[in-house]
């Protein structure tokens, strides 16, 4: 019998990352090493640092936590030199509304991100490595700390990772159910035990972060992405892609879809194709209203906005982001009042608290909301859920003001008339 | 000299150092950029979003206080957006804030009230329901209302960074988030209230003041507080006589922000209902209260007699009272009673101290040496109990300056946390504990050692001889108890040329008459001659009055004006705030009997007398317009200093304690009963 899988893998897809997921027993090191594991760190054991950060350059390979910055770039600001010791910080808070992807990558395939470090830790000479993983995923903290044991009990971690001499040790960590704890500096406060609130900016986490060491920090499935570039080369990776877009990315498509699920596609892969095609198409051939294209933070597209590839500067260019891949899809049927209401109760809930404008106006905003969705909405308030979240909009401290208002402005622009015809329901009512 | 940018704030060009930070820079400038959380001693928190200004080439609008100044930066404090976004941020502030103005004590000296006129919306769109909590009390005199919270996380740091205690958090997370104790439901802290006044609204109030007054129905009286020997300037709101409150909300004086427990809030003893308010004489029945005129009659009389009959008199004076009332007590005894016998409980070898620096010059460091010095060494003495303000100092050294704090001590202090080494010694094992440390100590720029009542005599002037040796500049402080205890010294409050000393009067089976001002000696020791006349002047029937013959009732420091010298030797002038029905000034009482004997002293106002201070005593000669606006170091005689007779003992107060004001002040009984304080009744 095949393995299960929480989704069947479709044709569409090029599984570079998630290539061994439907391989039974892809969870265990014996599996992962009959399946090119380890060639990519052997290989990079043979390269100059400078080469592997070379090689992750011409990857292409952008960020897969949300914010897109290239990866490579990125790993060249981690001061090799310094004499304070390295670190790498892995972040598995996968937290953003709509993405389900990192959990995928441990659960399936451990020692893939396991290598993955490995290979960070040799570009910028690191030691040790903390996987960072949110408190909801308790079962996926046990399932990766297995992967560890079996990674330390057959030298593949420790003082001499596969017999290359090189020393690196790697723990887990588990979050406290915070969703701000995916802002990296904030989930570095958490590490260090303190209350997760984001730092300010500079110094960056490359120069200082993790206890005030310079930390390599990136998400899941960007490390697990570095031993297939690595082992088959950047520019490999990068072909799959589209230009300034290497690669290939694990998306989430959930909502409105007969087939929800992750499916690793190449950047640049066309969004209707992806959720008729890949993802099976709207339940009962609904028409299709609305896109989240990469997790809740977004800007909501219309239908009409959708016949688009999706890369991180094209979906820049329509006014949204790729974000953490989580592509949540709203047919004809769904009533943007409550979705923007369900948005912003996840936001005001998770706001830190730390600032002013993101304390108090993602509750406002919520409250707003969720009167207006039982019915006692005002004409004002729909210009005033907009202005309201322009005020927060660029002003707060961390990215998450930003998240909580770009949505809220983009539903109220483009389904205006989902809150007037609240408003005619009442004017009915009375 | 540092390097110099120009910028342009508001279409003015501006010159500024560079790497400073664009919010202090624009107010140095006298360009307003508001901001609750920004508080220059304390850490960066950008967390208000009050100070967000608009930098050309900048996508976004940054924040002032966390923003260095850049050459050629151009900034707009004043556009449209800046101002839209000023208001939106109060406008998101006042959500949950309650409007309860009317009856909140931060009323009219709110800084949000203060911001919501200036940049706020008049009306709100807030039509939702305000989150609610209940009002807590944290400890007698800290209570807090989590709904009037701005969260500027100013009391945090104050109290973590500013105290060194800590014993404040953030609790909960978003809309809901609330400033919580550290440990369970109550504060486990010095009680100092740094707390309460560093907040810039109502959320944390006075257990002392709260719902009594509104700020504009008191009269605010700058003056210095009456307890330790630090000199913090407190300023107390007075109400019909009654003081209210005491703080230093305006950060003059030489203690900024700081007051502890004793400056902000023991005041009370003014109005406790044991305050001596008429003059008592002891009759047969017992203690019977006679008028001020019978009382100076019978006190002149009885001095007169015996000074005619050459009988031997013994004056001791107080810790406490001004300069000018020391002045003229030992001119008083000295050319009005002709005796040497006069001296005051001393707590700190100053004698040693000023004979051992003889001949040195910038050897006395100030208040704010503790603060600016390179190192600091604290020999013998826990700060953070009987000098709040020094250690204050000390840590806001080292978080400003990275100072190098030493501690050589008998137990744990909380210079510890700071220390870059600490010893323990013995009692008596000081000097050599310092030894110990000489090789770090001589690499240091400059040092400030700061030294307690374990270290006199041979000691002392070995701790001065390792100072001279290490080859760097070096600056001390003899610690001394109480508000005037360097005052008293310095105005010869002393046993010298051949006079009896505090223990010997009280030894002296044949004292025929016992002075006693402001102080209680009869409290631990007995007095040996039965037939003495016994005259005190006392706030309260202390164990010495109630030995008395006559007890007069005299006024307190904040009864009084004058000048008193803190344990750096900074002189600083006290003003009255109140007068206490039936009380005299100790200065009054002083010129009163001196007029009833017939005895020429002088004129007994505080300004006349401090004419006569300026011109006689060393190192007092400070204009007193210099005066009139702050503290001004004094210099003692830069000679050799005779020895003088008697014990030097500190009385080993705690934070919570004052001497014999103590059982006098109710709140300090209060805090002192609550759980969770840091510190035990008695001290070290």
């Amino acid at each position: 019998m095949a393995k299960q899988l929480y989704n069947e893998p479709s044709p569409l897809e090029t599984r570079i990352v998630s290539k061994n997921f439907a391989i039974e027993g892809s969870e265990t090191l014996d599996v992962y090493l009959a399946n090119d594991g380890y060639k990519a760190f052997r290989k990079a054991k043979e390269m100059t640092p400078e080469a592997i950060i070379e090689e992750v350059k011409t990857s292409g390979l952008r960020g897969r936590g949300g914010a897109g910055f290239p990866t490579g770039l990125k790993w060249s600001f981690v001061p090799r030199n310094s004499p304070k010791p390295r670190v790498i910080v892995v972040n598995a808070d996968e937290s953003e509304p709509g993405t389900c992807k990192d959990r995928l990558l441990m659960e399936y395939d451990p020692h893939q991100l396991i290598e993955g470090i490995l290979i960070g830790g040799l570009a910028v000479d690191a030691h040790a490595g903390y996987i960072y993983i949110r408190g909801e995923y308790r079962y996926l903290i046990e399932k990766m700390d297995r992967a560890i044991d079996e990674a330390y009990a057959n030298g593949y971690l420790g003082k001499n990772v596969a017999g290359t001499g090189f020393q690196f040790d790697l723990y887990t960590h588990s979050g406290a159910g915070a969703y701000e704890c995916g802002e990296e500096t904030a989930l570095l406060d958490s590490i260090e035990g303190k209350r997760g609130i984001p730092r300010m900016k500079p110094p960056f986490p490359a120069v200082a972060g993790a206890w005030a060491l310079p930390t390599l920090l990136n998400n899941v499935e960007t490390f697990s992405a570095i031993p297939p570039i690595i082992r088959d080369g950047g520019a490999a990776f990068a072909v799959l892609g589209t230009p300034k877009n290497g690669g290939t990315r694990l998306v989430c498509i959930s909502g409105h879809v007969n087939k929800p699920g992750v499916y690793e596609l190449p950047l640049g892969f066309p969004m209707l194709k992806a959720i008729y095609e890949v993802a099976g198409g709207i339940p009962g051939g609904k028409k299709l209203k609305a896109v989240v294209p990469g997790g809740s933070s977004c800007p909501i597209l219309k239908a009409d906005e959708c016949d688009i590839l999706m890369d991180y500067d094209t979906l820049a260019k329509v006014g949204s982001m790729l974000g953490s891949g989580g592509m949540v899809v709203l047919d004809e049927t769904t009533d943007m009042v409550r979705f923007a209401l369900r948005i912003m109760k996840f936001y005001a809930h998770e706001s830190c608290g730390w600032c002013i404008p993101c304390r108090e106006g993602t509750t406002w905003l919520k409250k707003i909301l969720q009167r207006f969705y039982e019915g006692q909405g005002r004409r004002e308030d729909i210009s005033m859920l907009g202005e309201l979240s322009k005020n927060m909009l660029g002003r707060t401290f961390c990215a998450l003001g930003d998240a909580a208002a770009l949505p809220t402005i983009s539903i109220v622009e483009k389904f205006t008339e989902d809150f007037e015809a609240y408003l005619a329901r009442q004017e009915v009512l009375v | 000299m540092a390097d110099i940018v120009k910028l342009t704030i508001d279409g003015r060009e501006i010159q500024a150092e560079k790497g400073k930070l664009l919010i202090e820079v624009a107010r140095q400038n006298g360009i307003e950029v508001p901001a609750f959380c920004y508080h220059e001693d304390y850490t960066l928190q950008a967390a208000c979003r009050m100070c967000l200004v608009e930098i050309e080439k900048t996508p976004k609008l940054q924040v002032g206080c966390t923003t260095p100044v850049a050459e050629g930066m151009v900034v707009r404090t004043d556009s449209d957006l800046v101002r839209k976004s000023r208001k939106g941020m109060v406008e998101f502030l006042l959500t949950n804030h309650p409007l309860d103005c009317p009856v909140c004590d931060k009323g009219g000296e709110c800084e949000l009230q203060d911001m919501a006129f200036r940049y706020g919306a008049g009306e709100s769109r807030f039509v939702e329901r305000k989150i609610h909590t209940d009002e807590k009390q944290w400890s007698p005199v800290v209570y807090f209302d989590a709904p009037r919270c701005i969260l500027c996380y100013r009391c945090v740091r104050a109290c973590n960074e500013g105290m060194g205690v800590g014993a404040l958090g953030v609790g909960n997370r978003g809309a809901i988030s609330e400033i919580v104790p550290n440990h369970g439901d109550h504060l486990e802290c010095d009680e100092c209230g740094l707390c309460i006044d560093i907040c810039p609204v109502g959320a944390l109030t006075s257990g002392a003041y709260r719902y009594q007054t509104r700020p504009w129905e008191m009269e605010h009286v700058g003056t210095i507080c009456t307890h330790c020997a630090d000199g913090c300037k407190t300023t107390l709101g007075v109400r019909n006589d009654e003081i209210m409150r005491g703080n230093n909300r305006d950060r003059s004086g030489i203690n900024n922000e700081f007051l502890c427990v004793k400056g902000r809030y023991a005041f009370d003893f003014t109005k406790h209902p044991e305050r001596l308010q008429s003059p008592m004489m002891k009759t047969e029945k017992g203690f019977e209260p006679i008028s001020w005129s019978q009382a100076l009659e019978v006190v002149s009389t009885k001095f007169s007699e015996a000074k005619a009959r050459g009988a031997k008199f013994g004056v001791i004076g107080s810790n406490h009272t001004t300069n000018e009332e020391n002045f003229f007590l030992a001119k008083f005894a000295r050319q009005g009673l002709g005796t040497n016998n006069i001296d005051h409980h001393r707590t700190g070898d100053l004698a040693t101290f000023f004979d051992a620096l003889s001949g040195k010059t910038n050897a006395l460091a100030t208040t704010n040496d503790v603060y600016s010095a390179k190192a600091v060494l604290v020999v013998g003495a826990d700060l953070a109990q009987q000098h709040p303000f020094l250690s204050f100092q000390a840590r806001a050294n080292f978080r400003h300056h990275n100072a190098h704090i030493y501690a050589v001590t008998s137990g744990p202090v909380r210079e510890d946390n700071q220390a870059v080494a600490s010893v323990r010694v013995q009692k008596g094992g000081e000097v050599a504990g310092v030894e110990s440390l000489r090789d770090k100590l001589k690499s240091e720029g400059d040092l400030v050692i700061v030294f307690g009542d374990a270290v006199q005599a041979d000691a002392l002037r070995k701790l001065v001889d390792f100072g001279d040796s290490l080859g760097i500049p070096v600056k001390y402080v003899c610690l001394v108890d109480y508000s005037n205890s360097r005052g008293a010294f310095d105005m010869g409050v002393l046993p010298r040329d051949g006079g009896m000393s505090r223990e010997q009067m009280l030894a002296a089976t044949d004292l025929d008459v016992l002075w006693v001002v402001g102080a209680n000696p009869l409290k631990i020791a007995a007095l040996a001659s039965k037939q003495a006349f016994v005259v005190v002047q006392d706030l309260f029937m202390s164990e010495t009055a109630k030995q008395a013959d006559v007890v007069l009732p005299a006024a307190s420091a904040y009864e009084k004006n004058g000048t008193v010298t803190n344990v750096c030797g900074e002189v600083q002038r006290l003003k009255q705030a109140i007068k206490v029905m039936g009380t005299k000034t100790d200065l009054e009482i002083f010129g009163q009997i001196a007029k009833e004997m017939g005895l020429n002293l002088g004129i007994w106002l505080p300004d006349k007398v401090f004419e006569e201070i300026r011109e006689s005593v060393h190192g007092y000669g400070v204009s007193p317009a210099l005066l009139a606006i702050g503290p001004v170091p004094t210099i003692p005689l830069n000679g050799r200093v005779a020895a003088l007779p008697g014990a030097i003992q500190s009385s080993g107060d705690t934070l919570f304690t004052s001497g014999s004001l103590t059982p006098y002040s109710e709140i300090l009984n209060k805090v002192m009963e609550a759980p969770g304080r840091l510190y035990g009744g008695q001290g070290q």
